[in-house]
């Protein structure tokens, strides 16, 4: 199972709390990973990436294993620490972005 | 006895007002999704505890939530808003064309008739329609037909920001965008055309009379009368006695012309509220006093209501979806500032009392009249 860590904001929206674990088949990546959150937390459709073009939203952040993954490949395959549990995949508001 | 629920949106959330029609005693419920910003929530005629939210954040987007209880559980809905077809480009402040991008619902407007029929107008502006209660969406993409490529942004950006139904003839719909104008419809959203006959914006655009460009800042109207239709201009007060085919200044002896919202009176069509802000370069009341104006004359004369409003360093906005009516026998105006004010008045404008004092700042105001 991953565990994905989400922003406060979704977390409420998803009505989940912050960390979930999702089954994700095959060599897990992070297009792989948010496939499943999306098919199951529905709500989360369109907040982290844009329904059409399928893109990270601008300030929405990956880090994986402490790193910025934000702009890697979508396509790109996750480290087994990942894949593993051992450490989470979280999703993280930029600190730009808000509002007043 | 019945009561009347205040739906305040504001840029950190929701919140619910709710008191008897005595209007004295108020409870404050919220803040509802906090931390997002709730640009509208407006409850449906048909059914009012079924309520529909636009809540957006600069991070992660639109939602979209409806409530069928009267606000007490929430359900996410559709945020899919997918123009219809290639969207192409309009204006951008540069007078260059720049592709059409969705960025949030500015307003909802529920069918008068039909709980689960909804209206959504967005920016980039274009209006969307949901029949089943918000779960999808589809535009209308013949209001962008309306010269679309000539509409540009205004400050607030190119926003969708209201949507009136007609109810004697629920084809007949008027959209306001800023800054492109009014449209009207005839054939229920498929063709749209400008309804901006007799506006005149002098040195806002290159061409004063042009029947789009012009920067609206709100409409209203009496459903009693729905041939009649009051405007907010960026600068200028307007009425149009035809559904738009003309329109004509009524600002009369206002100390400003310039403001956001305008409402009208739930049982006297002639009725209508104004709140004068200095300028378009200075976005608060005149002298520091929070006045609202009101016609009794459908516009030209208009007189200062104070009672209760403070009349000296006051330097709030009142946006333009920020003013709303009741509809009890003594009507309740109420409006809310980006101070975070939100001023109730029992007696159609006479007396003012604040109902609450420090939200956020807030954006919307919509009264519902309960059984």
């Amino acid at each position: 199972m991953i565990r994905v860590i989400l922003p406060t904001h979704l977390w409420r929206l998803a009505n989940s709390g912050r960390e979930i674990s999702l089954a994700v088949d095959g060599q897990p990546t992070i297009a792989s990973v948010l496939d499943v959150l999306e098919r199951e937390y529905p709500m989360l459709r369109g907040t982290v990436r844009d329904h059409v073009t399928r893109q990270r939203r601008a300030f929405v952040r990956f880090f994986i294993c402490g790193e910025d993954w934000s702009n890697e490949p979508l396509d790109r395959p996750l480290p087994e620490e990942i894949i593993s549990g051992a450490e989470p995949f979280r999703i993280i508001g930029a600190m730009a972005g808000g509002s007043g | 006895m019945s009561k009347v629920r205040i739906l305040v949106g504001t840029r950190k959330g929701g919140f619910i007002l709710t008191s008897d029609e005595g209007r004295k005693k108020w409870s404050v419920e919220g803040p509802l999704f906090p931390g997002w910003e709730l640009f509208h929530i407006k409850g449906s005629p048909a059914d009012p505890d079924r309520i529909y939210a636009a809540q957006s954040t600069g991070w992660f987007g639109q939602v979209i939530q409806r409530s069928d209880d009267g606000g007490k559980s929430w359900e996410p809905v559709g945020n899919e808003f997918q123009y219809e077809g290639d969207p192409g480009t309009h204006m951008d402040f540069s007078g260059n064309q720049h592709p059409w991008e969705f960025s949030r619902v500015w307003y909802m407007e529920p069918s008068p008739h039909d709980r689960d029929l909804v209206y959504a107008g967005v920016e980039d502006a274009a209006i969307f329609r949901s029949s089943n209660g918000g779960q999808s969406w589809a535009e209308l993409p013949g209001l962008r037909e309306a010269k679309g490529h000539l509409w540009q942004p205004g400050a607030g950006g190119l926003c969708l920001h209201k949507i009136v139904i007609d109810p004697r003839n629920p084809n007949r719909i008027f959209t306001a965008i800023s800054a492109a104008g009014v449209f009207r419809t005839d054939d229920g959203g498929e063709n749209w055309k400008p309804a901006t006959n007799g506006l005149v914006s002098r040195y806002e655009i290159p061409e004063e009379k042009a029947d789009v460009g012009h920067c609206v800042h709100n409409i209203a109207m009496h459903p009693s009368n729905p041939d009649v239709l009051f405007m907010q201009k960026h600068w200028d007060v307007m009425r149009t006695d035809n559904a738009g085919e003309e329109w004509t200044e009524i600002s009369g002896n206002l100390p400003s012309d310039f403001g956001f919202p305008i409402v009208v009176h739930p049982h006297e069509p002639e009725t209508i509220y104004v709140v004068p802000i200095k300028s378009d370069a200075e976005h608060y009341p005149p002298e520091g006093k929070l006045r609202v104006y009101r016609s009794r004359s459908g516009g030209q004369e208009w007189e200062a209501l104070t009672s209760g409003l403070p009349q000296e360093n006051c330097y709030v906005n009142i946006l333009r979806t920020a003013m709303s009516v009741d509809t009890f026998d003594s009507a309740g105006v109420y409006f809310g500032t980006t101070g975070g004010q939100v001023y109730a008045s029992a007696d159609s404008g006479d007396h003012w009392t604040s109902i609450v004092r420090d939200l956020p700042a807030v954006l919307s105001v919509e009264a519902q009249v309960l059984p």
